[in-house]
């Protein structure tokens, strides 16, 4: 749009400066700028590269290529403590972002659609404050408040830390999704007599759904990857595979951490490019 | 107007309770804990007394002497100087990177656009445990650049890049720097490019355009950028830990050892609280700067 604005513009200018051959003078063009995103996104990606490529070295040192292998998957799949971590991660990330995303979607639409409201403004702050607390105060604060309340539900001290970090991330596809929806359908809906219930049934729950399930695999996501919160929260028998890795990473790099570290990436990875590709399906 | 309708103030309280209650209880509650903590007395075995105290905010800058007077001690206001230090390089270095990439992205076609900004976004959805531990396998002693640097023969003994200021730098920008980039792009895509053929046609260079047209407009998202990379780079404990080896101390593995081996709590809920502040306070100036950019666009 605007480029091609000026191209037109400086067409004349571009014709004389290809003659000096030199590169043609496009408005808003920065010659260098091409490079630098070139290197931004060699180092965005070549660590993760890296790691991807020693998981399948052959190799104890980790750090010498020597032959391609999968033997540190396997041998991370046969680990006991590794497949407790996995299942503990699991079970943690689908309670901690279901229940997150239902309480997000309620409160979207009350904010969104619910219109104004004396402590509108305070209700979607405390929403986000998850998001503004740095982690380490979130972790140390939550593992306070349970000591001193003496809560010890193993497992579901861990959920609840969770559930309360997830939801801002669920909420904020859910909003999304609602600030861009068209009330009438609802309305010919509603002129259609249905009555509330169904109206949200039929209509404006399946429109929103896109946004519900990205918003679900956002928390899953931000659920199964957390550390620092799980790290202080989590007893004994509640290790996540986070938390696993970064114990052995502290004890010293092995090559299994390689693998279980590559499958984390891939499951993340596939779960945000799905969730855009859900989110962009409008 | 909805399938809601406003006069229901119960339906209301419904919806928000939940969300409300959890985050209420389960955040507003710790937090508050803590808040408690930070002006109470240390149990030596963890835990805290009872007792209202001064204590963990004083020993934040002094010492007690023998006979009980204040010795100023500036071990931990080192520890915050050097969070702030590394913060500051993070978020500027993150600046000069993510500039120019936010920048060639907002000038593309709108196609290319969205796949670039999915790429952007992508690491910061992956586990930033692990992109940190990445740069272990890059840094350490037999780690990639070394082993280069020595097949090149560029040096016979490896170099000392893990477990430095800069090893923490890099990882700091690493974790942080698409937060850089996606404020700035989204002030950038909204300027009109006749600005800038407009600064040209009164004979600007690309430079002046640059300086006097493009930045002065990308200005909200640079400052919103800035705060995003600078607050959670401030309280990092991931990259210090892993990347500065556990004895490189910032603010973030401060507060960390306090409730682990040094069983400090309430000093570490003092560091927390002040840490807290520093973060709200920033907060403030980014929601401001963010309502600021809202009302010029509007005008």
């Amino acid at each position: 749009m605007t480029a091609d604005a000026g191209n037109v513009a400086t067409s004349k200018a571009a014709a004389a400066a290809r003659r000096r051959t030199r590169a043609p003078f496009v408005t808003g063009e920065y010659p260098g700028f091409r490079f630098f995103t070139i290197v931004f996104f060699f180092f965005l990606y070549a660590p993760i590269l890296v790691l991807i490529v020693y998981s399948f070295n052959d190799n104890r040192s980790a750090t010498l290529w020597t032959e391609f292998s999968i033997d540190w998957y396997i041998r991370a799949f046969n680990n006991d403590d590794i497949r407790r971590a996995a299942l503990n991660s699991l079970t943690i990330a689908l309670v901690a972002a279901s229940a997150a995303t239902v309480i997000a979607t309620l409160a979207a639409l009350i904010l969104v659609r619910g219109g104004r409201f004396p402590g509108h403004s305070l209700a979607y702050g405390l929403i986000s404050l998850p998001l503004m607390v740095p982690e380490i105060v979130t972790a140390v604060a939550t593992l306070s408040f349970f000591a001193a309340i003496g809560l010890s539900l193993g497992l579901g001290n861990v959920i609840i830390a969770h559930t309360v970090f997830c939801i801002p991330f669920a909420y904020m596809p859910i909003q999304a999704r609602l600030s861009d929806m068209d009330t009438t359908f609802e309305q010919a809906a509603q002129d259609l007599y249905a009555n509330d219930w169904n109206a949200f049934r039929h209509v404006t729950l399946p429109l929103m759904m896109p946004g519900i399930v990205a918003g679900a695999m956002l928390a899953f996501i931000i659920s199964i990857d957390d550390v620092i919160i799980t790290l202080m929260v989590a007893g004994a028998g509640s290790t996540t595979l986070p938390v696993y890795i970064y114990g052995m990473v502290r004890m010293g790099v092995t090559p299994e951490v390689n693998a279980v570290s590559t499958v984390l990436l891939a499951i993340s990875i596939l779960f945000v490019s799905l969730s855009w590709m859900i989110n962009r399906r409008r | 107007m909805s399938a809601l309708p406003q006069s229901s103030a119960l339906r209301r309280m419904a919806g928000l309770m939940p969300a409300l209650l959890v985050i209420g209880i389960f955040m507003l509650g710790p937090l508050c804990i803590i808040a408690a903590y930070s002006f109470m007395e240390a149990s030596p075995y963890g835990g805290v007394r009872p007792e209202f105290s001064f204590g963990a905010y004083r020993q934040f800058l002094f010492d007690l002497d023998l006979d009980d007077s204040l010795i100023f001690n500036p071990a931990y206001l080192n520890i915050v100087a050097r969070s702030v230090v590394l913060a500051v390089a993070a978020t500027s270095l993150s600046l000069v990177l993510g500039f120019p990439a936010a920048y060639y992205i907002a000038t593309r076609p709108p196609h290319w656009r969205t796949v670039l900004l999915l790429l952007v976004t992508i690491p910061f959805w992956t586990n930033l445990l692990i992109r940190t531990f990445a740069w272990i396998l890059i840094l350490r002693d037999d780690g990639l650049i070394n082993s280069v640097l020595m097949w090149l023969g560029a040096t016979d003994a490896p170099l000392r890049l893990l477990y430095t200021d800069g090893a923490i730098a890099v990882g700091l920008i690493y974790s942080y720097l698409p937060f850089m980039v996606l404020p700035i792009y989204a002030s950038l895509e909204k300027i009109d490019m006749r600005l800038v053929e407009a600064a040209h046609d009164l004979h600007a260079n690309r430079l002046q355009a640059m300086w006097r047209v493009i930045l002065p407009l990308a200005k909200p998202g640079i400052i919103a950028g800035s705060i995003l990379v600078f607050i959670p780079s401030l309280g990092a404990f991931i990259a210090p830990d892993l990347l500065g080896g556990g004895r490189r101390l910032m603010i973030g593995s401060l507060i960390h050892m306090q409730f682990s081996s040094s069983r400090n709590w309430p000093f570490g809920s003092a560091v927390a609280m002040i840490l807290l502040a520093v973060v709200l306070v920033l907060m403030l100036v980014y929601a401001r700067n963010a309502g600021r950019g809202r009302g010029e666009a509007a005008r």
